[in-house]
This record gives C-alpha cells, structure tokens and sequence, in this order.
C-alpha cells in the first residue's frame, strides 16, 4: 500500500519534470499526448511490453515523417502506463491519463481492464482503441470511444463453428463451457455457427474456472457418441481436460478458442494435447501484408515479436489517419472520423462496423503436432 | 450400461480419495471435538511439496525411471505434511485445548487462510503441472476405460484403510487413541499420555493426506495453492455423511459421496431435461451434507457420537 502510494507520487513527480521538460523545449500547444496502457509489471509483461512498443515504433515512425494539424507542426507524445492486468488498477491509470490530457488511448491489453476503463474514456470523451481485448462486452456497451483492431469472441466462435463442421469433418459435436463471459460466449457463437453449418449438438454439458475433474461430464459426453468436444474456456480446465478425454477413450477431436492456443496448455496437457486444434484472433505474423517489413523494423528496435505488437501499430495509424482528416487532434473532431476509418495496416484491411469492431477480423487456427502449435489456415 | 460402468468408477476413483482425506476430519473429530478445517490445505501442501520434489528430480537425475521419481515425491511430501500437522496442533490448537469450542474452529479456519496464502506465495497463483511420469495402461471392464493409475489410487487407499484400522483397532497406540476419544480425563488417569497421542493423530492424518494430494494431482494433472479448499470441504461432508468421528464411516462417506457426485453430474443434464446442468457438480456433496444434518445428524455409521451428545 505504501509502495503503491510512493511510486504514484514518484510517477506524478516524474511526470511534471517530463512535462516541464517539454515546456522548454518547444511549445507545449504542438505535442499531442497518446495514452498506452498494459500490464507492464506481473506475469505478463513481456506481452504489454510488447503493446507499448508496437505502438511507440508508429509514434516514432510519424514523428519522424511530421505531422502537421491544421497547419502546425505537430509531435505525438505516447504516455505508457501500466495497469499490472488488473480491473481495479487499469481504471486508476485511466484517470490518471485523463487527467494528463491525452487526446486517446491505444489499450488496454486485456478484455477484463479494457472494459471498466473504457467508462471513464467514454466519459471524457475520449477515443480508445485496444489492439487486443476480444470480448464482445467491450464494443456492446454502446459507447462511441471504443473501437479494437482485432476480431471479437464472437468472429472467433463462428470462424470454429464453421471450421469444425466443414473443414474437421465433424458431425456430432459435444460443447462444455465454463459458464464465464468469455467461454460461454464463445461457447454459444459456436453453437450457432456449427448448427448453421450443418452439425449436430448431441450435448452441452458445463463446468466453472476452477474445476479439474471433467471425468463425469466426458463419460456423460461419451454416451453420445460424438466426433468433435469444443470447449469454451482457458487452459487450466483444457489441459486437464485433454488428458481425462484420451485417458477415457472418448474417441473425439478436442476444439478450444484462444483461452487453450498458449504454451500453458501444452504443460498442462502434456502428450495428451496432441492434436487439439485452437484458434487465435488475428494472423499469425509472417501471413500479415505488411507483417515481414515490420518484424525487420521492429526487431531491430526492440527484439522478438510477443504477439499483439502489430496490431498496436495499427491502432495509432489508424488513429492518426483519422486526426488527419479531422485536421485536428481535438478528441471529438477524432471521434467523428473514426468510423470512417478504411485503412491498410501491417495486420491486414481495418474498417469499423457501427460497434466499433473491425469488420474484417480474422481468425487463425492452429493445431498441435510434435508438441508445438502449428497454423493450419486462416479464416476470415 | 457401459456409460453407468464408467461413471461408477470415476466415482469411485474420487470416493477413494475422499474418503483419506475424510479420515483425518474424522479421527481428528472422534479425539478433540474438533473441525479441522486445515486439513484440506495440508492436503494440498502434500501436492505442492511433492510436486517440488518431482521437479527438482527431473532436473537433476532425467534418466531415473518416473515411478521412482512420483515416489521419492511422495517420500518428501509424507514427513513435510507429518511436521507440518505437528506445528499446527502444537501452535494453534494445543493452547485452546480448554476454550470454548467455537475458539479452535475459529483458529482452524484461519489456520486454513494463512496456508492457501502461503503456497500462493511460494508456488504463486498459476495451476503447476503434474508431469507425465506414470505409465499409461488402460483396461477394459465390462466397456468402461480403467487406467492403472485409477487401479492404483484405489488399491492404494482400501491399503491405507486396513492399515489405519489395523492400527486403531489392534495396536497400543490405537487403544490409547480410543481410550483418548472416549475420555481425556480418565485416559490420562489411565497413564495415557494425552498430548502425544493428540499429535499422533494429528501425524497420521497428515501422512494420509500428502498421499492424498499427491494422488489428485497425479489424477488430474495439475496442482494449485487454492485445491485444498473444495477438497477438503467435499471430505468434511464425506465425513458427516458417514458418521462424523467414525473411522468406517469416512471410508464409507467418502466413497459413497464420490460415486453420488459422478452419477450426479453425469445424469443430472438428462434426467431434468437440461434444466439443471452438469455444472451443479460441486453441488451434490452439499445437498448429501445438508440431507444428513437433517435426517440423520449421527450420519451413516455415527452411533457413537450421537450417544456422547
């Protein structure tokens, strides 16, 4: 608690030097101030490390091109905070970049903190584009400052349900979910989608984030026969998972969203993740248009690719695009352009639907052979 | 029928390990009158510390055979969880021994916070795998798949079961554990040594459970610093449903309520037509606790206890 308060106050100290830096420097009327937030600290730092680097190789990219605004030379200045992954913190430093006056905000990395923080955005009015977060919640809220340059749970849930029934051949199919937001939305796009395409749901059986004994819902799922199990949920349930299905002799393929396509489900399936299949929103890199160019420019910077840095590239190009037709970087001249958006980013096409989701999100699936995930082909 | 096969032996793959779990709540409660509601952790210590074990083996010796390693495990995680249970007794319990009974509860639970938050600490909040060491055999029976492991857990609990009966029924200390549970008092007239017999008890759960744990994360793969909790919850009720302070009654709690809760969550979805779902799995063990206290507050086997009250 008292660490949290000294680095808060040391942050805001350092901050007022850095501003005031700015002040000497040149006038403070031509920096315009981007917010990027992600975890930055804790278990998944070197993915929202990666964010904000996607996002500063842009900044740094138009700076040096120049940018002008309604005749003046202009610099983008990107403010990078860290909300540790955490709801509670990721609306703390939402305010905070509020109150340093960022014209809008590349973030956050997760769908948990993008959607608390996407409020206070909304109600200051200010643009928010998260290069990341994919649950259909965020752009459901009806707020016109949340936009996501990747496709949502629900494109992902449709993109596996046709996947399962026309590509994995299956024909009956058994879905588990863990009844939270995430996997029960996934869950149910599945369902639609696979029903739609022509498959047969013999069973929808659920369990919770916190179970690891599926052995009776999967013998209760054997009963029926079925060729394909999807579930909606995250790796510590899939891998356990995994193994009680191969140790049953369940004769069926095992299908997850991008809760199980992780190395954490390789551990904890072991030898039995052996042919799960499992998307991932999103190309992966070297199928990008512009992905080659940009792991050059950005390895030479700033090493390996996590995963989401391109798409925080494209989201201050998209945002940028847009000052530039409003000629302004006043954040509701911003907001108006937004949805026009039509533009040709590194991870591919990107135009806004009216909610704020690219229209053109895609979805990539893989599967794991020899131990490691291979892509087998991309959806859109 | 085949599908009823399987689910009765999920049931009772997890009953067996119920029921070990359940004998500490038990043995403890037949002694003190005491809900030891820690057990559950130290069940869960049993897995982390094995599983710490098994981690640094495989580092340091990858060629040795994986039974030898799951053992050596097991070897580690028994003495750890004996000591851990002697502290527990001595520092939390043993000066509360003469306060009202609501005190000690109140102690156990707290007892059962620091350690979920201890592992939290130490092993952090991630699920930690179980590595692939056993072998894998699956048999067929009558068409359900039975994997040795699943043989071995419950070969290795009805083991463990005559064994502690043996020791509480045929030897010294065990005459000294009944003496204890029928009367302190008189026990320590009687030349009982009270005390080390409390901590003997205390020992012998604990060694129980590190077997116990170290069986459910082999079973299912992983470990994680909050499992002791739902487990040991799940064994507490096994425990009344048998009979609370009852050795028998927790084996035959435990495996009873292990089979109730996979013909539960197996045939729940088509028996209500879907209405009530697969997820109410975790509540079987609950609706069994609440229907006991209700019906049969001594539980299944618990005479005894129904005459000492």
């Amino acid at each position: 608690m008292n660490f949290g308060k000294f680095a808060v106050s040391a942050l805001s100290l350092a901050l007022a030097f850095s501003l005031s830096g700015c002040g000497k420097t040149e006038d403070a009327g031509n920096v315009i101030k981007i917010g990027s937030v992600a975890p930055l600290t804790g278990p998944q730092t070197h993915i929202g490390k990666d964010n904000e680097n996607g996002a500063r190789l842009a900044v740094d990219e138009i700076n040096a091109k120049g940018l002008e605004l309604g005749g003046k030379k202009v610099k983008l200045e990107l403010l990078g905070e860290d909300d540790q992954a955490e709801p509670k913190t990721a609306t703390i430093v939402a305010q905070k970049l509020v109150d340093a006056g960022v014209v809008a905000v590349i973030g956050h990395l997760n769908s948990g903190t993008t959607i608390p923080a996407s409020k206070i955005y909304h109600d200051a009015g200010i643009p928010q584009i998260s290069p990341s977060a994919t649950a259909v919640a965020y752009t459901a809220q009806g707020y016109n400052t949340a936009y996501r340059v990747m496709a949502n749970d629900a494109q992902q849930g449709r993109a596996l349900g046709q996947f399962a029934v026309t590509k994995m051949g299956a024909k009956k199919i058994a879905i588990i979910d863990d009844r939270t937001a995430y996997g029960q939305g996934l869950a149910d796009e599945f369902e639609k989608a696979a029903t739609a395409a022509g498959g047969e749901i013999v069973a929808h059986e659920f369990t919770n984030d916190h179970a690891t004994d599926f052995n009776a819902i999967l013998t209760s799922i054997k009963g029926k026969s079925p060729d394909l199990v999807f579930f909606g949920g995250m790796d510590p349930q899939g891998g356990p998972m995994a193994r009680q299905l191969k140790r049953l002799g369940l004769n069926a393929k095992l299908l997850g969203g991008d809760g199980l396509q992780n190395a954490n489900f390789m551990k904890l399936a072991g030898a039995d993740a052996e042919g799960v299949v499992a998307s991932s929103p999103g190309l992966p890199i070297d199928s990008m248009p512009g992905g080659p160019e940009f792991r050059k420019k950005f390895e030479a910077k700033y090493g390996v690719i996590q995963v989401y840095a391109p798409y925080a590239y494209d989201a201050v190009n998209v945002l940028v695009a847009a000052m530039k037709r409003a000629d302004s970087a006043d954040p509701a001249k911003v907001l108006a352009e937004l949805p026009k958006t039509d533009l040709q980013g590194v991870s591919g096409p990107i135009k806004f639907d009216a909610k704020g989701d690219t229209s053109g999100g895609a979805v990539t699936l893989y599967e794991v052979k020899n131990g490691a995930w291979q892509v087998l082909e991309t959806v859109k | 029928m085949d599908i009823f096969i399987q689910q009765l032996v999920n049931g009772l793959v997890l009953g067996s390990i119920y029921a070990l779990v359940a004998l500490g709540y038990t043995m403890v409660y037949g002694i003190l009158e005491l809900i030891n509601f820690a057990h559950g952790e130290v069940t869960m210590i049993g897995a982390m510390v094995a599983l710490t074990v098994i981690g640094v083996l495989m580092g340091a010796a990858p060629d040795l055979p994986g039974v030898v390693v799951v053992l050596a495990g097991i070897l580690v995680a028994i003495p750890a969880c004996m000591a851990l249970a002697f502290a527990i007794e001595k520092i939390a319990y043993r000066p509360l021994r003469k306060a009202p009974r609501l005190a000690p509860l109140i102690t156990a639970i707290g007892v059962s916070i620091i350690l979920q938050n201890l592992a939290m600490l130490i092993w952090g909040r991630q699920y930690i795998s179980f590595p692939a060491l056993l072998p894998v055999a699956r048999f067929h029976f009558l068409g359900a798949s039975i994997s040795l492991l699943q043989i071995v857990i419950v070969v290795l609990a009805l083991v463990i079961m005559a064994g502690l009966w043996l020791l509480v029924e045929k030897s010294r200390l065990g005459r000294a554990m009944r003496a204890t549970a029928q009367s302190r008092e008189v026990a320590q007239l009687m030349g009982v040594n009270v005390d080390r017999v409390i901590s003997a008890t205390f020992i012998i759960g604990a060694a129980i459970a590190a077997i116990a744990g170290v069986m459910v994360s082999a079973y299912y793969g992983l470990a994680h610093y909050y499992m002791g909790f739902m487990l040991g919850l799940k064994a507490f009720s096994a425990a009344v449903l048998g009979g609370i302070g009852n050795i028998a009654g927790a084996m035959l709690g435990g495996l009873l309520l292990g089979v109730i809760e996979a013909l539960g969550a197996g045939y729940i979805g088509d028996i209500t037509g879907g209405f009530l779902g697969s997820h109410y799995q975790d509540v079987f063990a609950f609706f069994v606790l609440i229907g006991v206290l209700v019906f049969r507050p001594s539980g299944l086997l618990g005479e005894r206890v129904a005459n000492r009250a």
